[in-house]
């Protein structure tokens, strides 16, 4: 009988406790520090005291205003789609492709393997491996696209903000869409095979099976590919930082870019910097929130939704004995 | 009609192979030049940038690379200290949490799981100024350190392996290492953690790849070249100095690449299937 009555409910708290003391310490910690500084003084190298501002939302007026941040701001949302829609459009294309039953493509371990091989290369690695072969006037793939004859001068796409934002959004999307393609093949192979043996049994094309069936199935994880892409390319520092430091003209400065240059490349505007992280925090938080109701747990909200009709139920009888 | 429509779909078929070993040769094609062009000299780089075979200016390209302030064997040492450690922290106490999120009823372990999905997603860069002065204030920049024990707290970790351990464990062998008199932390560090096994191989290998690969916090942080990493390393081919030893950036490049190649071709197999199950989430 006394063997009964030993909990071991405290070491559930026991083993949770290095995570929550790295999380307290590295993670919430610098974010209220940051905060701090965000409605202070701080700026030059070597300070660390904290003079909270006589009007403590200037930084954020000053971030917000700048046209530079709403510029970095606008790059880091014009370079993710036009890296996301092909991304999402040639993954979701060649899912099909591979979860097609009827075409039996075959080697498609090697092709998987070798389309999502980028994804775990160094992205500095890669940032200057494209810098390299984008060089003007000779570079590899000047030198391509002269030899196929579809220019007839080199092209400088270092130099012209379109182009290099282009061949950003091309890095992007070259390291994600393999990626983007296992994951949404694994919701294929997820979905019951009886309805697809249904479907065919009533005549479907392969065609209207996709769109039909696969498709509409697949809705969650292509949320879940979107919104993770985009608090990803929120995040966009590495490439554009090293590709291009920024330019030309600024025309790949990105969000967290911006932050950098802030704090570390000279200026050392620390406040400024926290300000501007801050507003970023916002963003990915509310798309974090998106992510999380996409993702909650469809039986407890279905089972809550069920609770609430009950109550309101009972309450509306209540209210009818009542008169 | 019968032999037209699958005439069609054979020729469906080759435009579907066409297109992917399109793909396939869109991913190796730039590692390709850029291992060809390491063997090159930058005058022959000049004259034609796409080499398809090797040269023989592999050597003179090393000297040139390693005279000035590239340093991959630094570069590769301070990488794999901080890669190995922080794997190490995320992966054991990842699985920690997540066994007593799963192995006991705690009052807060639901409200715990809701706050580690809320964080799930917020990046390191948000806090980067706070930590930077932080790590300042204790004199903590120019340490591996705060690259390393912030890993200990990795929530999307803890959430692979609670799923991992929802549909693997069995409570019974918890309890009958109970009986047997095993204490808490006994039972899960022989017991549940060789269990746990394959989930800990495929999220030690993205926990690797990724702390390899990062650049924002080491740039920060690390000022003094005896602790660079090698994103870091790779950072400094962008320099004024390499900027006509077009042969040594290359070769600088594959340096930083063929760790990688290596590692991902020996465990692709694992690696795109980690990918997958990463996804079945819902």
């Amino acid at each position: 009988m006394q063997r009964k009555t030993i909990s071991y409910a405290k070491y559930g708290y026991f083993f949770s406790i290095p995570f929550v003391l790295a999380f307290l310490i590295f993670n919430l910690y610098p974010l209220i520090y940051t905060t701090v500084i965000g409605f202070t003084d701080l700026r030059g190298l070597m300070r660390t005291d904290i003079n909270i501002l006589e009007n403590p939302l200037d930084n954020f007026r000053a971030v917000l205003s700048s046209p530079l941040f709403q510029r970095s701001l606008s790059n880091t949302a014009i370079i993710w789609i036009f890296n996301f829609i092909p991304q999402i459009v040639i993954a979701l294309l060649l899912t099909a492709w591979f979860t097609n039953r009827h075409l039996k493509i075959r080697a498609q371990g090697i092709f998987k393997v070798l389309i999502y091989m980028p994804n775990i290369i160094t992205a500095a690695t890669i940032a200057l491996l494209f810098y390299s072969l984008f060089g003007y006037p000779k570079g590899p793939v000047n030198d391509l696209l002269l030899g196929l004859g579809f220019i007839d001068q080199p092209l400088n796409f270092h130099l012209q903000r379109w182009t290099a934002r282009g061949v950003v959004a091309f890095i992007q999307f070259w390291m994600w869409y393999g990626h983007s393609m296992i994951i949404l093949i694994a919701g294929v192979l997820g979905i019951n095979p009886t309805l697809f043996e249904a479907a065919e049994i009533d005549g479907a094309s392969a065609t209207q099976i996709f769109f039909r069936i696969t498709l509409p199935r697949l809705k969650t994880i292509v949320l879940y590919t979107l919104v993770t892409s985009a608090i990803g390319g929120l995040q966009m520092f590495d490439i554009p930082r090293l590709f291009l430091l920024g330019g030309p003209d600024n025309a790949t400065i990105t969000a967290t870019v911006y932050i950098y240059n802030q704090a570390f490349s000279g200026s050392y505007l620390y406040n400024r910097a926290a300000a501007a992280s801050l507003i970023l925090f916002v963003i990915i938080a509310i798309l974090s929130a998106i992510l999380f109701y996409v993702m909650r747990d469809r039986d407890l909200v279905r089972q809550r939704k069920r609770e609430r009709q009950m109550r309101r139920d009972a309450r509306a009888r209540a209210r009818e004995v009542a008169v | 009609m019968n032999e037209s429509m699958s005439k069609s779909r054979q020729v469906y078929k080759v435009i579907i192979y066409i297109v992917c070993t399109f793909l396939a040769i869109l991913s190796i094609f730039p590692f390709w030049i850029m291992f060809m062009n390491a063997t090159r000299s930058t005058f022959q780089i000049q004259q034609n940038s796409i080499g398809l075979v090797p040269s023989t200016f592999l050597m003179s390209n090393y000297k040139i690379l390693m005279g000035k302030t590239f340093n991959p064997i630094t570069g590769f040492i301070n990488s794999m200290l901080i890669s190995s450690g922080a794997t190490l922290g995320a992966v054991y106490f990842s699985s920690l949490t997540a066994y007593a999120l799963v192995a006991y009823s705690w009052k807060l372990r639901q409200p715990f799981f809701t706050f580690i999905m809320a964080v799930l997603m917020i990046p390191t860069q948000v806090n980067a100024i706070g930590f930077y002065q932080f790590m300042y204030r204790i004199d903590w920049t120019n340490s591996l350190w705060p690259l390393i024990l912030p890993a200990i707290a990795t929530p999307a970790v803890v959430f692979f392996m609670r799923q991992y351990l929802l549909a693997t464990l069995s409570l019974d062998i918890v309890d009958s290492a109970r009986i047997d008199g095993a204490k808490e932390l006994y039972t899960f560090n022989r017991i549940i953690l060789p269990i746990m096994k394959p989930a800990i191989a495929t999220q030690a290998i993205f926990q690797f790849v990724f702390h390899w690969n990062q650049l924002f916090l080491p740039l920060i942080l690390l000022t003094n070249n005896s602790k660079y990493t090698m994103p870091i390393m790779v950072s400094l081919l962008r320099g004024d100095i390499y900027k006509t030893e077009y042969g040594s950036v290359y070769l600088g490049l594959s340096m930083t690449v063929l760790p990688l190649f290596i590692v991902y071709f020996l465990l692709s197999k694992y690696i795109i299937a980690g990918v997958a199950l990463g996804a079945l989430k819902e």
